[in-house]
């Protein structure tokens, strides 16, 4: 696989500039293929905090404190780590926080690895279940208008948005090591 | 349950001399006092009931859920507060279901966020079972080992002139690990209504709603 591909796909850099020009403070992640450019591009953002995080749920309440503090932030995850948060997502509701986080989704398209299976296929359900509005994205040109109505129905109506970046999207994954 | 031992890991009482508890409403309120300006973010149970008994005060955001979530959620305050102390006042069981959060605290070094955890040994919201704390976990060790550098425990509230010094400096993160007596004071019930805290917590920082 190559790591650091010199051109990024034009979707993920459109998800940058729309969290860039929202005013986006704080970027808190677990990694995925999927989120490799925006992560990148927060960490050599001088205005960003980029937080690498042990476990999804932290990235949560991590969000939760910097909107306290008044900046928005927004948490990337992959589809296995929506599981992981379901109880932190109390949090947002209990005190009516806005939220937004981007999930690059396993175990829904061409999927390699049958262990991705049941937390993908239960991802957008667990989202619903907890209070979150699921918004998808599964083709390139439909991606900086979807991230962006997310983000500005969590910022400016304080909703709890989640968008799903298909599977589709990000591709197969490659196995083959070179 | 022997209450004379508890607290104490039992496996290395003898090679130990006998450690003195804090009490923990005496603690926080002398932490409180001399810190404030401090934002201060409560773990669910004790350490919320401690921080209110302590005196209510808007830049107080306290949780009644979230377990393992306070360390973080401090985090992303610090980060967002760079001018004011930031501090997490939480209790042992809270800080272990986070205790990877030290570890992402560790690599972002706020220089304003100091975790506060009042260790008894128990998880004293749930019928006194003993933690890890008790049963041979060294939660300053780890958090040492995560990378916070300025980790240690106390145990007394002759600490807590120094320790509010070192909020109120903002020169480095740090953890500190106080021993406390596993005794449940009188409820001191905050507020629940979540909506409010938070409300409340943004105006005292000059943020308009949206």
């Amino acid at each position: 696989m190559n790591h650091t591909p010199h051109t990024p796909p034009a979707w993920q850099e459109a998800i940058f500039k729309v969290l860039k020009e929202g005013g986006t403070r704080q970027i808190a992640y677990v990694p995925d293929a999927g989120h490799s450019h925006v992560i990148r591009s927060a960490i050599a953002d001088p205005d960003i905090h980029d937080v690498v995080l042990t476990t999804e749920e932290e990235g949560v309440a991590v969000c939760a404190g910097a909107w306290l503090g008044g900046q928005r932030a927004v948490l990337l995850m992959q589809s296995s780590g929506v599981g992981n948060c379901v109880n932190m997502f109390s949090l947002l509701q209990a005190a009516d926080l806005p939220f937004f986080t981007l999930v690059t989704m396993r175990g829904e398209y061409a999927e390699f690895n049958p262990w991705q299976g049941p937390m993908g296929k239960a991802t957008q359900a667990a989202l619903e279940l907890m209070g979150i509005h699921v918004l998808r994205a599964s083709k390139p040109e439909e991606v900086e208008e979807i991230v962006s109505a997310g983000f500005d129905a969590a910022f400016e109506a304080g909703e709890k948005v989640a968008v799903l970046l298909s599977q589709e999207l990000i591709g197969r994954k490659k196995w083959e090591r070179k | 349950m022997q209450t004379q031992t508890m607290g104490t890991p039992t496996t290395s009482q003898a090679a130990m001399p006998p450690r003195q508890h804090a009490d923990r409403r005496a603690f926080v309120r002398q932490l409180l006092a001399a810190t404030p300006d401090a934002l201060v973010v409560t773990g669910l149970g004790s350490a919320s009931y401690d921080v209110f008994a302590a005196g209510d005060r808007d830049q107080n955001y306290y949780l009644w859920g979230a377990m393992g979530g306070a360390a973080a959620l401090g985090l992303g305050l610090a980060l967002a507060q760079p001018d004011k102390p930031v501090l997490v006042i939480t209790g042992d069981g809270e800080q272990l279901m986070g205790v990877g959060a030290l570890g992402t605290i560790a690599v972002k070094q706020p220089h304003n966020l100091t975790v506060v955890v009042l260790d008894n040994g128990h998880f004293g919201e749930t019928g006194m079972q003993r933690s890890h704390s008790s049963l041979g976990a060294d939660l300053v060790a780890v958090a040492k080992g995560f990378g916070i550098a300025n980790a240690r425990s106390v145990d007394s509230t002759d600490a807590c002139a120094a320790l509010a010094q070192q909020v109120n400096a903002r020169q480095g993160t740090a953890f500190v690990q106080v021993f406390i007596e596993a005794n449940e004071p009188p409820r001191a019930l905050p507020p629940r209504d979540g909506p409010y805290i938070k409300n409340r917590f943004r105006a005292a920082l000059g943020l308009n709603p949206f």
